[in-house]
């Protein structure tokens, strides 16, 4: 669909490609990690400073303080601010005092309670993890994957019915198949946008948008009847999966720290093997980087588009999988508080890297586990979606961060996701 | 007034789309045939109630058709539509005749489902229309964002906030018009964040889209649970009332469905009129349509791309924000979380349905509201279809036109590009 005057000459586009030194070698070492981690640390740095007003502007003690004066309501602000980050931080991470006394008390449930935030963090951190990698992996082939929600939701279903329906199975046969059910699950519904996008041209952003939803209603339709939990009188749940699907946890109540997290931190490297080390990825990545590049050098678009969305796909569906069989043991609607959509975030966040995405889930988790003990302030959790809403904003847009902090950002930095454009989509 | 107009033609019914459409229509022929007509005992008749409840003015008998009879020659015709299609083409009016076998099918299909009991038509088709409201409301934002080049996927989250300021400030100032300027001024606010963003700072539009969901949702959950749900005064807005336009709403069937309902209905038809003509006849409609379709000549005659659109993205808010204001002060009266429910990306769905055109985006809205409508009453009408796959048929609509089976839309050329001035 691309007009003739709009395509660059492929054979100088191809050379500049081959004779660009590789991001990794212009800068090495901790200069580089600095200059890497720069954008990100302020945007999430700005992200939490603006939540803090908004905490303040929302809060009626604060409002009360100001009437009486103008000292004692800057004052109420700055006690509000501590109490709300410091329940955060020890929502997220542990509260010492608490550690100290549970281990002076000998008390092993005590104990376990008070280690649980960490590891509570990483259990909220594993579908991050799976999605952000959707999401990422989706980028570096120039695709973006707004589907992962959607994708996820059909992997659940599709894990929940091999976890419950298939009985008998030793545990360590039934707990990979049904993982596998969910990755295909993700897989069929990455793959329907990714053929369509390469054989029709219809951009993948409509179609995967308008298949969440499909998905959405999927989903609502069989948890309330084919695979609904007898005796739940037609309300949208799954029955409870096979003890033998059930992803192990690795410690008693109350901490859920599961396998389903290093099986994650396998999965980035898997992604990080393929993108970076084997023919397959420089394929799609350069299909992502330069498609008309890519077609010179006689690279198969179609395939890679469709390879692209259906891996993609795959690991939402684990993220799906993963809460399932992991966390929950059984399907509800309100399986996904959104992780789909924060990992575009995320993936942003960690410039599509699996590294960045596993560094940017872990603080996503540690933001969505702490907020949780926020509540507690009467600060709704939601305050974490506008944190990610305004970190996503600062990380696409460094031009801001650097307006604000009058910092030179490195133009590598820069380099967030091209995609095509909704027209152009076929490019 | 010397008017350039760019003509947009269909491209030409290529032979395969000429029979796949015939084989959709025979196709539906037979599933009428075995599914419907077939089906139904000889003898039965539904009765289609044509007076909505509660309403004086407009009044209408039933209508009392013969099932069988009916469906036959509704069958009939859907049938040697489809073959005339197949053996020699229909050409330009293809749409046309595959828009009337829909129609048949669709009446088929309530005909069926109401033999031997009586359906409250007129009753269906209102709902229709209120259900309509929000998501052409959000399909004029997209047209008037999109034909200026910049995509707007943020409509969902535009019409959120719209919903959720318009129950707040209509609540406290108990007034719904205050309620609606608020709503509409929230809107245009994230309007014009997005436009910042993918104008100024050029950064992905769909990234900036999706930061304003993100947020919208975020920040309408947030203070709805810190204030809505435990004051309950700040959330019981005043609603628009139904205002019968005198005689027109004594016209029966469409009295009652157009001309006997609130404020939101009739400034739908007005921003479609408005719409449609300035985007197609006026001066500043060639330009903004310019400035989507190759902003690089548009800049060389003398238009200012970025400050065009801007304009489009700040219009396309308010247009959203009407839509958005109208969940609580035009329909529910309360706000809820969530409670847009994928409307705006139905809105969406109607803007590519409807080839990027308000008459367009008009009709499909209308459709996708009688979907939903219809959908709500297959419970009571008993016909076992889960009410969750009607829900779904505006996806899938969508993605099948997007793939070009039944027609191609033409975008505009340069939707979604940031544009560098050199």
């Amino acid at each position: 669909m691309s007009k003739p005057e709009n395509k660059p000459d492929a054979g100088k586009v191809f050379l500049e490609e081959v004779t660009r030194p590789p991001v990794n070698e212009r800068v090495r070492g901790w200069q580089r990690v600095g200059r890497v981690m720069l954008v990100p640390a302020l945007a999430v740095v700005t992200g939490l400073l603006l939540g803090a007003v908004l905490i303040i502007l929302t809060s009626e003690p604060v409002w009360g303080a100001f009437r009486v004066s103008l000292g004692s309501g800057l004052v109420t602000a700055w006690n509000t601010i501590v109490q709300a980050y410091t329940a955060l931080f020890t929502g997220a991470l542990g509260d010492p005092v608490r550690i100290v006394q549970a281990f002076q008390s000998g008390d092993a449930l005590e104990i376990r309670r008070a280690l649980n935030p960490i590891p509570e963090s990483l259990v909220n951190a594993t579908p991050y993890i799976f999605a952000g990698l959707a999401v990422a992996l989706g980028f570096r082939s120039g695709l973006f994957n707004i589907g992962v929600e959607g994708q996820l939701f059909m992997g659940a279903a599709a894990a929940t019915y091999v976890g419950y329906a298939v009985k008998g199975l030793p545990g360590f046969i039934h707990m990979p198949l049904a993982f596998l059910a969910g990755a295909l699950g993700g897989a069929a519904w990455g793959f329907i946008p990714g053929w369509l996008k390469a054989k029709t041209g219809g951009h993948e952003v409509i179609n995967t948008i308008m298949m969440n939803w499909i998905a959405f209603r999927l989903t609502e339709w069989l948890l309330g009847g084919p695979m609904t939990r007898p005796g739940s009188g037609g309300l949208p749940i799954s029955p409870i999966i096979e003890k033998s699907a059930e992803i192990p946890q690795f410690f008693p109540a109350p901490i859920r720290f599961h396998l389903g997290f290093f099986i994650a931190l396998g999965m980035a490297w898997l992604v990080h093997w393929l993108l970076f080390k084997t023919t397959w990825g420089f394929d799609l990545r350069t299909v992502g980087a330069n498609p008309n590049a890519a077609r010179y050098a006689g690279m198969n678009i179609t395939r890679n588009i469709i390879l692209a969305m259906t891996l993609s796909g795959a690991l939402a569906g684990m993220a799906g999988a993963n809460q399932v069989l992991a966390v929950n043991r059984s399907m509800a609607l309100g399986l996904s508080p959104g992780y789909g959509f924060d990992s575009i975030a995320l993936a942003l966040l960690g410039n599509s890297t699996p590294v960045g995405v596993i560094l940017s889930s872990l603080l996503f988790g540690a933001l969505r586990n702490g907020a949780t003990r926020m509540e507690l302030l009467r600060i709704p959790n939601d305050i974490v979606s506008i944190i990610q809403a305004l970190i996503l904003v600062f990380v696409a847009a460094p031009a801001i961060i650097r307006t604000i902090y009058r910092v030179k950002v490195p133009k590598e930095a820069e380099e967030v996701v091209f995609v095509g454009s909704w027209g152009g989509g076929n490019k | 007034m010397a008017t350039i107009v760019v003509h947009r033609k269909w491209e030409a019914v290529s032979p395969t789309r000429q029979r796949v459409i015939g084989f959709v229509e025979l196709g539906s022929a037979l599933i009428m045939l075995l599914v419907f007509t077939l089906k139904v005992q000889p003898g039965q008749v539904a009765t289609f109630v044509m007076t909505p409840g509660g309403l004086t003015q407009g009044m209408a008998g039933n209508w009392v058709v013969p099932a069988f009879s009916t469906l036959m020659a509704l069958t009939v015709v859907n049938f040697l539509l489809g073959l005339a299609q197949l053996v020699r083409g229909f050409g330009r009016w293809t749409n046309a005749v595959l828009g009337v076998v829909v129609a048949f099918f669709v009446f088929s299909f309530l005909t069926w489902a109401t033999a031997g009991k009586s359906l409250n038509l007129l009753g269906m088709l209102s709902a229709a229309v209120l259900l309509a409201v929000p998501i052409i409301l959000g399909a004029f934002s997209g047209v008037l964002c999109e034909r200026a080049g910049v995509v707007n996927i943020a409509i969902e989250g535009m019409m959120l906030m719209a919903a959720m300021v318009g129950a707040l400030v209509g609540s406290v100032t108990k007034n719904m018009w205050v309620g609606l300027l608020a709503a509409v001024a929230s809107s245009v606010l994230l309007a014009w964040v997005h436009a910042v963003l993918s104008i100024k700072y050029k950064i992905n539009q769909i990234i900036s889209g999706t930061v304003i969901n993100i947020f919208s949702t975020g920040m309408t959950s947030y203070l709805s649970s810190k204030f809505l749900q435990s004051y309950q005064e700040l959330n019981n807005p005043p609603i628009f009332p139904r205002v019968p336009i005198p005689l027109l709403a004594d016209i029966p069937i469409i009295g009652p469905l157009f001309f006997n309902t609130n404020l939101f209905v009739y400034l739908v038809f007005l921003l479609l009129i408005i719409l449609q003509v300035a985007l197609f006849t006026t001066r500043w409609g060639l330009r903004l349509r310019s400035v989507g379709e190759h902003p690089k000549a548009a800049d060389t005659l003398g238009i200012n791309v970025f400050a065009t659109r801007y304009m489009a993205v700040l219009l396309g808010g308010v247009v959203a924000g009407i839509g958005g204001a109208f969940f609580t002060l035009g329909s529910v009266g309360r706000f809820d979380e969530m409670m847009t429910a994928g409307k705006g990306f139905i809105g969406l769905a109607a803007m590519i349905f409807g080839n990027w055109t308000p008459l367009g985006a008009f009709f499909a809205g209308l459709l996708f509201g009688f979907t939903d409508s219809v959908a709500t009453k297959l419970t009571i009408l008993g016909t076992g279809i889960p009410i969750q796959f009607m829900a779904m048929a505006p996806y899938i609509t969508t993605m099948v036109v997007l793939a070009g089976l039944v027609g191609r839309g033409q975008m505009p050329a340069a939707d979604g590009t940031p544009y560098e001035k050199e």
